[in-house]
């Protein structure tokens, strides 16, 4: 709701009553749509409602928002007269491979919580403006995910530590030498006993001989590593299972029925963007055959995947081992205590009659018994070298995290540490709340921070040292499945930062730069020519381990008792993780999986918990742990949520890191205790009376009418192939010209399969990336302004606790081609182009929003103020920025913004694409089919005589889909893939009987449910 | 009661009725006008340089070719501007001593680039490629004016949408084929031009004026028959070039 939106109760029993009982199906959005309040109505019919009159405004405002700046555009003649001359730089010397104009493309691998995914980076004139997925690399198969396109926003944060800092003073890297080799030289005494060493999980090769070499010169050091949301359940789990700990991946492309255990394997989970694919390719109809997999979701928070799933069971997060014992009983591995559901009845024949190709996941939010029981049942299955491969453990350092970060605990608190250094990690932040991290920190002689932010850890250390983002360092990483890729910087490092590698080399006393450190790594390895064919490909060949054959040996775990009574659940944000991308704009307004708040966290629950206890979205909650701590936030109710429990989210309420950072949503670790990592219970929640409202994107752009989603099962399919709804209209007669322009030449449109998009929001970022779209804020999303070109919507199917459907269907511009935003126009801003293309000028458009008014899907977004250039978080200068000059180089004080507006948005404007018109307020935009991408394909094509290939042209969203929904081309050409996906019987055009005849078509979205088991 | 308005007030009313509905008569096509002439648009004003780089000298009497220095004109949709280091790729060994070249030396000893003042131009908000151009066959004097014969660059043509239009509309009014030489893509006939310049060939009307900077587009019947016959040869797709997205996006 926006600032000024009335909220009245909603009554959840009217509208349960109104969802229940209905015939045919019925797709809603949200609650207050059910409700058909006022309010709602409100925004069906207006896209702004609560606008200001002008007749609201006093007299100075309306001068001020009348005066337009002059124009001097057009007046060349002004140059040099009352205007600078412009000036054009060309280089002193200039790069052999850069032809200015042209982006260049450089093979890296970005770190996710530690494992690498291999990416391209575009790069124009020396600065890196894209990320895009490595086709060879094989989990990113040349897509990526949404947090990966935001990676490089945060290599241009102005909020980025920038200088080495000694307490709040700053200070050199050469001073910070000095001191450390005079303290490690006194350590060498000692053999290193008051020293340690705290990463997070390290996947690097290079980084874990490095550190393999600290610590054989200081042997009585140790090695800790901490990560808030790692893969200690998974790895104490195959430790259990197999007495030592494997990695296990997944081949999701041989698995006929996989059973997730409160997975969410689409999106979280290191080689999520290939299980998305293989999980795709299954489903993927027409390649298929007709054919689908099958996945049964046990989930204790709507999940993407459990959206995507063909059953789907909300439960509490500690029940879910009971239905993994339930499992294994069922085949034979544990004696089965107490009745069986007939629905897991079902689910363990259906994967008894899959042996082979089946899978069962356990969700790393679920406790390391759970996971050594699935190892289990997997080999009973015969999954095992199937759809289950194990390898040799694909990352270094302590197997345990909790039990590392508690040793560091207890030594610090000893009074044992001298020395702590610590790479990356923010413990202070993300630490158990019991082992009060902080106070514990204080009792360290030295503390020693290498980090991308001065955050809560740096403000408690003694030395922060600022380290580079990927796309500045060189190193290696390996991916999920151990493969390693090498990363290579796309610009030299921005500020005065150094990679984890050179700090190391400097602690070792080998100050390599990161590149020698990485060259001579790999001397023997990579030899010669073998070095630039691993940079140029972006995966070093080899490094696959092969699959292992391995049996369980341990005995079946016991299955921890499930919480009574209220469950609190603990997890990670899907957008900004465990706090670490907090002050990512980017990642901050997008709109979270299915309940598409933005820029805050909540304490999500059920409808009929919101009921019981007299609350709905948007009130101010407490929660409360029966052991004394509290925090509060506003709540949010959402349908599918398991009933008897919440779920909140990490990473927020943050008080250092960055200005959109801190003062985002409210904190949520004191109440996460060693104990209870994932979940708790002995809590209350109660009202606090008051509202804390929620920016949410759901009843944004609503589309007014019907036909919008089409859904159905494999069954239904067969009766009626084109999933039709009974009301389903056909577009009328329409008075004009069938035809819109009489050209031969390539006729552009789009295919969006509603079947394989699991709503993962990787486009939504992509978009943003290549069309330098803005981030507006919390209060102009409150408003429905936010910019995102293509938006994800989410249609529930079925009752209001628990959905039996949920629907993912991204919506950009259309491309009508008969568009009702053209002739309406009364500039002749947006106007058709031969090829098909709705064209967006935005040099003509004066900002009348009659376009906007006339799309029925809503696509068109309106800059209401100059967003780009009046990012408001950098016009909040408190204070003149210190500086201090050391030597010839002028430093500024990093941490809470102080730098000026130009300096912040000067780093920003390096990020933006040069193929793209920046726009500035009063102008409307939408999404252009990438026409930059159209335009230079077709100049290439052109230039070397012939005609543009199918596929040649990919835009932004369909390049960065993990699934390969999205399908662009030519749909004039009979044989391209997307007339051939237009021709398919689960084609459908929306609001089709508004005869827009839009370019984009959509593919029905089918189920496969198990007949045997009831609704 | 004494008059506030003395007579001669008429008079002002009269005559400020007269300016009122004459005024935008004079001014509108004032103002047109002068946005057409070189006051605004600086054709043929020439732009004092921090160097005073002669075209005429390196392009005409020593012959080197558009490309040496503009490199990627045939690449992308910059044509480039050269490096300091083509600069000094002859006058390492050439002038080394001269005043004039000093700030090149300066600058390739310091590593800091020369400013130059930016002649040609399109507004930010058309995105202009060169390279597409170049292999149509539209030759660098028809947009840039007598290049060869500038002492001090000036801007060639206004570059308004008005004169890009009236060959996108219609660019069979430019596009002609060297009859002598009917093998040559268009893009090799761009430089053959300058080849058949350089040796003192003959040249036909059209060529001289291409080269002059005085092309301005063909009427003739006959001319305009061939150049829609080479549209079709060369498939260009006349309709499309006129898109808005062509050029803004």
């Amino acid at each position: 709701m926006d600032n000024e939106t009335k909220q009245g109760r909603l009554d959840l029993d009217a509208i349960r009553a109104k969802l229940t009982g209905k015939s045919g199906k019925q797709y809603w959005r949200s609650l207050e749509q059910v409700a058909e309040t006022e309010e709602f109505q409100l925004w069906l019919e207006d896209e702004f409602p609560h606008r200001r009159s002008l007749l609201d405004i006093d007299r100075r405002s309306f001068l001020k928002f009348m005066g337009a700046s002059l124009a001097f555009a057009g007046l060349a003649g002004c140059r040099s007269v009352f205007m600078d001359q412009e000036k054009v730089v060309p280089y002193v010397k200039m790069p052999e491979e850069m032809v200015v104009g042209k982006p260049l493309y450089y093979a890296s691998a970005i770190p996710l919580l530690g494992y690498g995914v291999g990416v391209l980076v575009e790069q124009h004139e020396g600065r890196p403006t894209k990320i895009e997925g490595n086709p060879d690399h094989p989990e990113s198969q040349g897509s990526t995910s949404a947090i990966i396109q935001a990676s490089i926003l945060q290599m241009y944060d102005p909020d980025r530590s920038q200088v080495a800092m000694q307490g709040t003073d700053i200070s050199t890297w050469e001073e910070f030498k000095k001191v450390i080799l005079g303290v490690l030289t006194k350590q060498k005494a000692a053999a290193g006993a008051g020293i340690r060493i705290l990463t997070e999980t390290v996947a690097s090769p290079l980084i874990a001989d490095q550190i393999g070499d600290f610590l054989k010169m200081f042997p009585a050091a140790t090695w800790h590593s901490w990560d808030a949301t790692g893969r200690d359940n998974a790895r104490a789990g195959s430790q259990g299972a197999y007495g030592k700990v494997v990695n296990t991946t997944y081949d999701l492309s041989k698995a006929d029925v996989i059973v997730s255990l409160d997975a969410d394997f689409l999106l979280g989970m290191p080689g999520s963007l290939r299980y998305a694919r293989d999980f795709a390719d299954g489903r993927r109809l027409e390649a298929t055959g007709g054919k689908m997999n099958r996945l049964y979701q046990f989930e204790s928070f709507p999940t993407i995947t459990g959206a995507s799933s063909d059953h789907r069971w909300a439960m509490k997060a500690s029940e879910i081992g009971g239905v993994a014992a339930m499992i294994a009983g069922g085949l034979g591995l544990v004696p089965t205590a107490g009745e069986v559901p007939d629905h897991i009845q079902k689910v363990v024949a259906d994967l008894q009659a899959h042996q082979g190709s089946s899978l069962v996941i356990p969700g790393d939010h679920q406790p390391a018994a759970v996971h050594q029981l699935c190892h289990a049942i997997n080999e009973k299955l015969g999954n095992n070298g199937k759809t289950v491969l194990h390898g040799p453990r694909v990352d270094f350092g302590p197997e345990n995290q909790l039990e590392s970060l508690t040793q560091l605990t207890d030594a610090l608190n000893q009074h044992k540490v001298e020395l702590l250094l610590i790479f990356g990690a923010n413990p202070v932040y993300t630490a158990p709340a019991d082992l009060k991290f902080a106070d514990a920190l204080g009792k360290a002689k030295l503390k020693v921070r290498h980090g991308q932010y001065f955050d809560e850890t740096s403000d408690k250390c003694d030395w922060h040292l600022p380290q580079t983002h990927f796309l500045e360092e060189w190193g290696d990483i390996r991916a999920y499945d151990g493969t390693v890729s090498l990363i290579q910087p796309a610009i030299a490092p921005l500020f005065d930062s150094k990679s984890q590698s050179e700090m190391l080399g400097i602690l070792l006393g080998v100050p390599l730069s990161s590149y020698d450190a990485l060259k001579n790594a790999y001397k023997t390895k990579l030899p010669g020519k073998k070095w630039d064919i691993a940079l140029n490909s972006g995966v070093v060949e080899n490094t696959t381990p092969g699959p292992v054959a391995i049996s369980v040996t341990g005995a079946a775990p016991q299955i921890p008792a499930p919480v009574s009574g209220l469950e609190v659940s603990f997890r990670e944000c899907p957008n900004i993780v465990d706090g670490r991308y907090a002050n990512s704009g980017w990642l901050q307004e997008l709109p979270r999986p299915l309940t598409k708040i933005t820029w805050d966290n909540a304490i999500h629950m059920s409808p009929s918990k919101a009921q019981e206890l007299g609350l709905q979205s948007e009130d101010h909650a407490e929660v409360a742990l029966s052991t004394g701590e509290k925090i509060d936030g506003g709540v949010w109710v959402m349908p599918g949520h398991p009933k008897d429990a919440i779920t909140i989210h990490l990473g927020y309420g943050r008080t250092k890191g960055g200005t959109i950072a801190e003062g985002a949503g409210f904190d949520v670790y004191p109440l996460r205790k060693s104990a209870s990592m994932l979940y708790t219970g002995g809590a209350t929640v109660k009202s606090l009376g008051g509202s804390y409202g929620l920016a949410t994107t759901q009843i944004h752009h609503e589309m007014d009418g019907k036909d919008i989603v089409r859904s159905g099962t494999l069954a239904e399919l067969k009766g009626n192939p084109t999933l039709q709804p009974e009301d389903y209209e056909k577009a009328e007669i329409s008075m004009y010209p069938d035809e819109v322009f009489d050209y031969d030449g390539p006729q552009w449109g789009m295919t969006i399969d509603l079947n394989t998009c699991i709503g993962c929001n990787a486009c939504v970022t992509a978009c943003q990336a290549e069309n330098n779209i803005s981030v507006v804020g919390k209060d102009q999303v409150k408003r429905a302004r936010e910019l995102h070109w293509i938006r994800m919507d989410r249609y529930y199917v079925g009752g209001l606790d628990e959905p039996t459907e949920t629907v993912h269907q991204p919506v950009m511009c259309q491309h009508c081609e008969k568009a009702p935003c053209e002739p309406v126009c009364p500039v002749g801003a947006t106007v058709h182009s031969h090829e098909g293309l709705n064209q967006m000028v935005y040099n003509r458009c004066v900002g009348t929003r009659y376009c906007s008014n006339n799309c029925p899907y809503k696509v068109r977004r309106f800059n209401y103020l100059n967003f780009s250039d009046n990012q408001s978080q950098f016009m909040d200068v408190t204070f003149d920025a210190p500086t201090k000059q050391i030597g010839d180089k002028k430093f500024t004080i990093p941490g809470k913004v102080t730098q000026g507006k130009p300096h912040g948005i000067q780093l920003l404007k390096m990020l933006n694409n040069p193929d793209v018109t920046v726009r500035g307020r009063g102008i409307m935009v939408k999404c252009t089919y990438c026409v930059q991408r159209i335009n230079d394909s077709r100049i290439e094509a052109k230039k070397q005589g012939r005609d543009i290939k199918d596929g040649e042209i990919v835009t932004a969203c369909e390049q960065a889909c993990p699934t390969r929904a999205i399908v662009f081309g030519n749909v004039a050409d009979k044989e391209s893939r997307v007339s051939k996906l237009r021709a398919d019987k689960r084609s459908y055009l929306l609001l089709e009987n508004l005869n827009t005849r839009p370019r984009t078509s959509y593919l029905g979205r089918v189920r496969n449910p198990n007949p045997e088991i009831k609704a | 009661m004494p008059q506030i308005f003395k007579p001669a007030a008429n008079n002002y009313a009269r005559a400020s009725l007269i300016a009122g509905a004459l005024a935008p008569l004079l001014i509108g096509p004032a103002i047109a006008a002068l946005s057409r002439s070189p006051a605004n648009t600086k054709v043929q004003v020439p732009l004092n340089q921090p160097i005073p780089f002669s075209h005429q000298h390196h392009a005409w009497e020593l012959g080197i070719d558009c490309r040496y220095c503009h490199t990627s004109v045939e690449k992308s949709s910059y044509a480039g501007l050269p490096p300091t280091e083509t600069c000094m790729s002859c006058h390492s060994q050439i002038w080394t001593n001269s005043p004039l070249l000093e700030p090149i030396r300066q600058s390739y000893e310091t590593g800091t680039p020369i400013k130059w003042n930016l002649v040609n131009k399109t507004p930010e908000f058309v995105y202009f490629n060169h390279s597409i151009h170049v292999d149509r066959g539209v030759n660098c004097n028809i947009c840039h004016g007598p290049v060869q014969n500038m002492h001090i660059t000036f801007k060639g043509n206004s570059f308004q949408m008005a004169w890009c239009l009236q060959c996108h509309r219609a660019p069979e009014r430019y596009l002609y084929q060297d009859k002598d030489h009917p093998e040559l893509t268009p893009r090799q006939q761009v430089f053959n031009l300058y080849w058949k310049y350089q040796a003192g060939d003959k040249l036909t009307l059209r060529e001289s004026e291409i080269l002059n900077g005085e092309w301005e587009g063909d009427d003739n019947t006959q001319d305009m028959k061939e150049g829609k016959d080479l549209l079709a040869k060369y498939g260009v797709k006349v309709q499309q070039l006129a898109d808005c997205s062509v050029c803004h996006r």
